[in-house]
């Protein structure tokens, strides 16, 4: 059963990360993006982490896309047709990059054998430690430097973006 | 192996008996919603259709399947069709995890009168929810019109604002309650009236209340489809049943939404002043049933008596309200709950 999930998943997700880069239509794209964020909520539910699924369907699919879609309207972007000829320098490297990272990462799949990601069944102690409250106790006692050096980060961020949209008054 | 099938059985049943209650709920909240506009505007509203005008809402839902299914000529036809299904199934969805009444025992078997009582309960319904926006921002760029598009745009920004203030609120809510189970949090204010999370949470819940109205789209934030500057807004182009499934799981929204704010401020299903028993017959289900019908009708009441009584928000005040005062204000309410919790644990009282 959670085999034959993971298969349906992973060809969903494929398939819509495919569609995300090939449509010509950027409402298009952005709304396969929605459905391989939503895939990833799956695998980790799958994996026992329901807390992760959730934040990630609240701040990538809830959020941050539909910020995508306000400004794609915006700017009302119909078919990028004029999208064509000759790739130029950087998407040459672009391309070269990305298929590094490919090899990169085939050689690592390939050298570990013992790695794979086994769905975690019924085991309760690791749906346990999926649940807020496990998450909340790693990040406030174990992690808690990094934690809170992020926030300082993520303020000094949102004041900055505070500081650029205001308008000097003359 | 039969325990499975029993479940599986025993889910179904609960989920499509739900299915059907909201749904007439939905319905005759439609009819109910003119009736009281009547009241409010000294009219009598509806009253042809049967008695009282009860039938009502099977005349509209024939003339919704009657009227020409229009699709304009340059819009995106694909997503002006999934767009309509989009929000009334985000609104639906929500169902899944109000509890819509204890446990009752029937056939020797317990039955738990809600659909699923999982741990993430309050995440999975702000998950939900900020995902309901997709069906009208999609609507309304699908349609290619500039009214549409317009009453798309302001709910992509209206809903991304209020998600943070309704966040904030449900933030404090937790700290108290200690987990996301919705049911535990209805068992928690059980018993005297007083443990209700409106009397002991009051800055919360009018945060709560007011982000639950931006965020069903009901007057006085009903800016997305603000006839009188924007046409339709997001359904200027929809006819025929697309439009009828729009105003739908508009209703479906408000209903539940209603719901949520019971159980989450107002005790759920809980009776005030009545202990829960160890064994529960049928009627003890039946009754926390009832009883949390009933609250939810009132507060649908107070959706619709706030509709027909103030005037609508102006975009950039919808704004201001929700950037510079709830938020600010959910904040502050978080440092309170959390500040107050201290001192009374500290002094050594629970709750």
């Amino acid at each position: 059963m959670q085999s034959f999930m993971f298969i349906l998943l992973t060809i969903v997700t494929l398939f819509s990360a495919l569609m995300v880069v090939t449509r010509k239509n950027p409402v298009a794209s952005i709304l396969y993006l929605v459905l391989v964020f939503f895939c990833f909520a799956g695998f980790y539910v799958m994996l026992g982490a329901q807390f992760l699924a959730a934040i990630q369907i609240i701040v990538y699919a809830g959020a941050i896309m539909v910020l995508f879609l306000f400004v794609v309207m915006l700017l009302n972007l119909r078919d990028m047709d004029n999208v064509e000829g000759k790739p130029n320098a950087w998407q040459n490297l672009g391309i070269f990059a990305g298929i590094g990272m490919g090899l990169v990462i085939l050689a690592y799949l390939s050298g570990s054998p013992g790695m794979s990601i086994a769905p975690v069944g019924n085991n309760p102690e690791v749906y346990a430690m999926g649940s807020a409250k496990y998450l909340g106790k790693a990040l406030f006692m174990d992690f808690v430097l990094p934690f809170e050096i992020a926030g300082v980060l993520l303020l000094a961020a949102v004041v900055g973006a505070v500081a650029l949209a205001k308008k000097k008054r003359a | 192996m039969t325990e499975t099938i029993a479940f599986l059985i025993e889910k179904s049943i609960v989920a499509a008996g739900f299915f059907v209650v909201v749904l007439g709920v939905v319905a005759y909240a439609t009819l109910g919603e003119r009736k009281i506009a009547g009241y409010f505007q000294d009219r009598h509203g509806p009253n042809r259709a049967g008695p009282w005008g009860i039938l009502q809402p099977i005349a509209d839902g024939v003339k919704f399947f009657a009227k020409e299914d229009f699709i304009p000529d340059r819009a995106d036809k694909i997503l002006f069709v999934i767009a309509p299904t989009f929000t009334f199934m985000a609104a639906g969805f929500i169902m899944a995890v109000i509890p819509f009444g204890d446990r009752l025992t029937i056939f020797g078997r317990e039955v738990l009168l809600q659909i699923a009582d999982i741990n993430i309960g309050i995440l999975y319904i702000l998950a939900i929810s900020g995902l309901g926006a997709y069906g009208i921002v999609i609507g309304g760029w699908a349609s290619n019109n500039k009214y549409s598009l317009m009453g798309g745009i302001r709910t992509s920004g209206q809903l991304i604002s209020y998600e943070i203030a309704m966040g904030l609120a449900i933030v404090a809510l937790l700290l108290d309650h200690g987990t996301m189970s919705l049911r535990t949090i209805v068992m928690q204010q059980s018993g005297a009236i007083w443990h209700w999370s409106v009397f002991t949470h009051p800055i919360g819940f009018m945060i709560f209340l007011v982000s639950a109205f931006a965020e069903a789209s009901r007057m006085p934030f009903d800016l997305p489809e603000a006839e009188n500057e924007l046409v339709g807004g997001y359904h200027t182009e929809y006819s025929s049943m697309k439009f009828g499934l729009f105003q739908f799981g508009e209703y479906t929204h408000m209903t539940l939404a209603s719901g949520l704010i019971i159980t989450l401020y107002f005790g759920g299903w809980s009776i005030p002043f009545v202990p829960i028993p160890e064994n529960p017959g049928i009627l003890w289900g039946l009754l926390t049933f009832c009883a949390f019908w009933a609250k939810t009708l009132l507060m649908m009441f107070v959706f619709m008596w706030v509709r027909w009584t103030l005037p609508r928000f102006r975009y950039d005040q919808l704004m201001n309200l929700g950037w510079k005062k709830l938020i600010p204000l959910g904040i502050f309410n978080i440092v309170l709950t959390a500040g107050l919790l201290l001192v009374f644990q500290s002094m050594g009282l629970t709750n």
